[in-house]
């Protein structure tokens, strides 16, 4: 860890504090309806999208309208993209002639896609064709991602408005989402992209031939066991290429983090300099952290939305410092065979260890998962922070939308505890907070971690969950439980040693995919819906004031608290013991 | 059931507009302003052939060269059509028996003292195209040995071939392997 990466990070902060005011402020214009920049083109595209669909802009729904409309546009979607990728092989923009995709490896990708998680089951560059990738992938990645700012939005109507059941229009909502906002900060930031290296094109995959030619062995066709090898030559390769940064713009905007390629953000064609990576990082925390200021504003307390921010970055810079500081003290196992510095296996090294743990903290506390360095390879604890920062429930910025709503779970949760530990009223924005919105707000923080715990217990019991680790001990432990912490926080990265390909953990990983979404996304309409009904209670001196540090600081230790009741036994099987036996030598 | 219809509908505009007009525009506006990378960053070698992209690796092996690297791609070490890591965990016996190989070549082509840790330890994308510059000093001698040139040149043009940290500040300094042997074969062939 040196003085360069505590820069770079810093650096990455400043940046992001200068553009989130901004972004924060056009967000707030743009659901509110008021006129921005974009306006004069994008308004007339928007008019046109509504006529054409059918939509009435005017029309108001409550939240169980809301919530059906939601569910209906992504079962379409996922109805979609499942048939796209069941039919590949016929669709057109496929020159490498990539088959189509199995049923079970189909609707685990379409369900991956839809709930914004971006789990990947198959190789990019192997399985998926041109169109598969941006009229199935990237369409899906564009709009989980309107969705989960839909939802939030409703939260924030809920706090907002008054005795009434109208929370705003899902249509409207999703459109203005992708229109002003998630489409020309996409286009922007693909071009820098490009400019960095990231390609952009729909070339066939080009064969060129090796400086030097090399050979492998390959086993016979037909033989048996390791002694008929024969050696094949190899004097050139197939580089994969392909509409890369219209894609990997927006699958860091918008928390979704799947890969073009299978290495993902680690492949030099995704992420091909330290700049590329700077902003890939600061577009991962763009609009998470834009959000909290759209909540500021339209809840006219910039305060409230700053106190937020500040929790977040508070675990956030925590997180960066453990695993940075794990990662560059290296792999003692190593150093003692005479290796030097950080443990660069499976970090690129342009990155280094400094770059590379800072993404990967960046992409597990918000909902992103994107890699560019394999969290497999990390050391024990290098490696337990990302799972950690995804068990306690995707709030350290989190994914688009959800790190916000599950956020305010946890305050609504905060406030409660509070209100009965030192005889305040429960109440927030001046909205009661009573039997009905705790239970919500249980729902929408603890089901992820149910749907852990149960899949990972199952998985650990079933003969077909353990023979998929690549590690063994516990390491493999850990991998188990970081694939159901990934799926079901609908994160996306991986221990990636796991073969997360076969049926069982396709299926397994889907159902937590879809529970993990959607369960507490509901659970947020309805909070929605129970909060616009109540009257507001004007702040008395018996109200918590919710936007001052010694609040932000109970906050940050509700988070921790559930988190760790919930998880600490099973880090302790995992990563602490291999912490424990790797220092010791074994 | 009219949510339904405008769900379709919605959805079928949305498909148009973000997956075709999006990466078509995107596409169109990137390969006028940067058509180099755009199409994949591709290398001439000194007979005008194309001779790989800057930002793909390639496995050298011999002592001419400077070595990657070591890479966990499928088949064959940077094979660019199996991207990934190793994904083997720290103290898994694979990894560090997979080390203890590496050293031992990296010794045999005389590479004495510390050892660089991205010499043994394989990347993320297994298509790493650099290697630190504490690793291209290391293999100075073998190269110039196998090329019949003196340390003092290959040690230049290590040093004119390693690109520091971006804007100063970020990432780490690097040096791109392939870029350096197609200037060594340049100088000798």
């Amino acid at each position: 860890m040196n003085a360069y990466s505590w820069m770079q990070i810093l650096f990455l902060f400043i940046a992001l504090f200068v553009l989130i005011k901004p972004v924060g402020y056009f967000m707030t214009k743009v659901y509110q309806g008021q006129w921005t920049i974009f306006s004069p083109i994008l308004r007339p595209c928007e008019t046109v999208l509504y006529r054409l669909a059918g939509v009435d802009d005017t029309d108001e729904m409550d939240w169980k309208r809301y919530a059906t409309a939601m569910l209906l546009f992504n079962a379409v979607g996922f109805m979609a993209l499942f048939a796209i990728l069941l039919t590949q092989s016929y669709l057109p923009l496929n020159p490498q002639q990539m088959s189509s995709f199995s049923w079970s490896l189909a609707f685990n990708t379409a369900v991956s896609f839809v709930t914004n998680t971006n789990w990947q089951a198959y190789s990019g560059e192997q399985a998926a064709s041109y169109f598969t990738q941006m009229a199935g992938l990237a369409v899906q990645n564009f709009v989980s991602t309107a969705s989960g700012m839909a939802v939030i939005l409703t939260l924030i109507r809920g706090f907002v408005r008054r005795q009434t059941a109208a929370l705003g229009n899902f249509w409207v909502d999703l459109t203005r989402s992708l229109l002003y906002i998630l489409l020309p900060l996409s286009f922007v930031a693909a071009l820098c992209l490009v400019s960095q290296g990231v390609i952009q094109n729909f070339a066939p995959y080009k064969t060129t031939p090796l400086v030097q030619a090399t050979t492998f062995e390959m086993p016979k066709s037909g033989a048996v066991g390791l002694q008929q090898l024969k050696s094949v030559a190899v004097k050139d390769v197939s580089i994969p290429m392909g509409p890369v940064a219209s894609q990997e713009a927006i699958k860091e905007l918008g928390t979704n983090g799947g890969g073009f390629f299978n290495a993902n953000s680690a492949h030099p064609y995704e992420n091909p300099t330290p700049l590329s990576n700077f902003l890939e990082c600061l577009l991962i925390l763009l609009i998470p952290g834009g959000l909290t200021v759209v909540f500021g504003r339209m809840v006219g307390n910039s305060r409230q939305g700053w106190a937020l921010l500040t929790t977040m970055m508070i675990l956030m810079v925590i997180a960066i410092g453990v695993m940075s500081w794990a990662e560059s003290g290296g792999n003692p196992l190593l150093r003692g065979l005479g290796v030097s510095g950080a443990n660069l296996e499976g970090k690129e090294v342009r990155f280094g260890s400094g770059g590379s743990a800072l993404f990967s903290a960046l992409t597990t506390g918000t909902s992103c998962g994107a890699v560019n360095s394999m969290h497999d390879s990390f050391t024990p604890i290098g490696g337990m922070v990302p799972l950690v920062l995804i068990l306690l429930g995707e709030v350290i910025f989190g994914g688009v939308g959800s790190g916000l709503y599950t956020m305010l779970a946890f305050v609504v949760i905060a406030v409660f505890i509070a209100g009965l530990m030192i005889g305040r009223t429960p109440e927030y924005l001046g909205k009661k907070i009573e039997v009905r919105e705790m239970w919500l707000s249980l729902v929408i923080v603890l089901t992820a971690g149910m749907v852990v715990l149960i899949f990972s217990g199952l998985a650990l019991i079933l003969p077909a969950g353990v023979s998929a680790m690549a590690n063994s001990g516990p390491h493999g432990l850990t991998e188990v439980l970081y694939a159901y912490a990934s799926a079901a926080n609908n994160n996306g990265s991986a221990f990636a040693g796991l073969n997360a390909g076969t049926l069982f953990y396709t299926m397994t990983t889907s159902l937590a995919m879809l529970i993990g979404r959607f369960v507490p996304a509901v659970a947020v309409l309805a909070l929605a819906g129970s909060l616009a009904s109540k009257k507001y209670v004007p702040p008395s001196l018996g109200t918590l004031p919710t936007d001052q540090l010694s609040f932000v600081l109970w906050l940050t230790l509700v988070i921790i608290i559930v988190g760790a009741l919930t998880f600490f036994p099973a880090l302790a099987m995992g990563p602490i013991i291999e912490h424990l036996l790797m220092t010791g030598g074994n | 059931m009219k949510d339904l219809k405008t769900a379709c509908l919605l959805f079928i505009l949305l498909t148009v507009l973000l997956g075709g007009a999006y990466p078509a525009v995107v596409t169109a506006t990137a390969n006028l302003l940067f058509p180099h990378q755009a199409q994949g960053s591709f290398v001439m070698d000194k007979n005008g052939k194309v001779a790989g992209s800057l930002l793909i690796g390639q496995p050298f092996t011999e002592d001419k060269y400077f070595w990657p690297r070591p890479s966990a791609t499928a088949d064959f070490g940077y094979n660019p059509l199996a991207s990934g890591g190793s994904n083997l965990g720290p103290t898994n016996q694979e990894l560090i028996q997979q080390v203890k190989e590496r050293i031992t070549t990296l010794r045999v082509a005389g590479i004495n003292g510390e050892i660089p840790n991205d010499l043994v330890l394989a990347s993320a994308s297994g298509l790493d195209p650099h290697i630190s510059p504490f690793a291209a000093e290391s293999q100075i001698p073998h190269v110039a040995k196998a090329r019949g040139l003196s340390e003092e040149v290959v040690k230049k043009l290590v040093s004119v071939s390693t690109e520091e940290r971006q804007l100063g500040f970020l990432g780490e300094p690097r040096v791109n392997v392939l870029a350096l042997n197609l200037k060594l074969d340049r100088i000798v062939p």
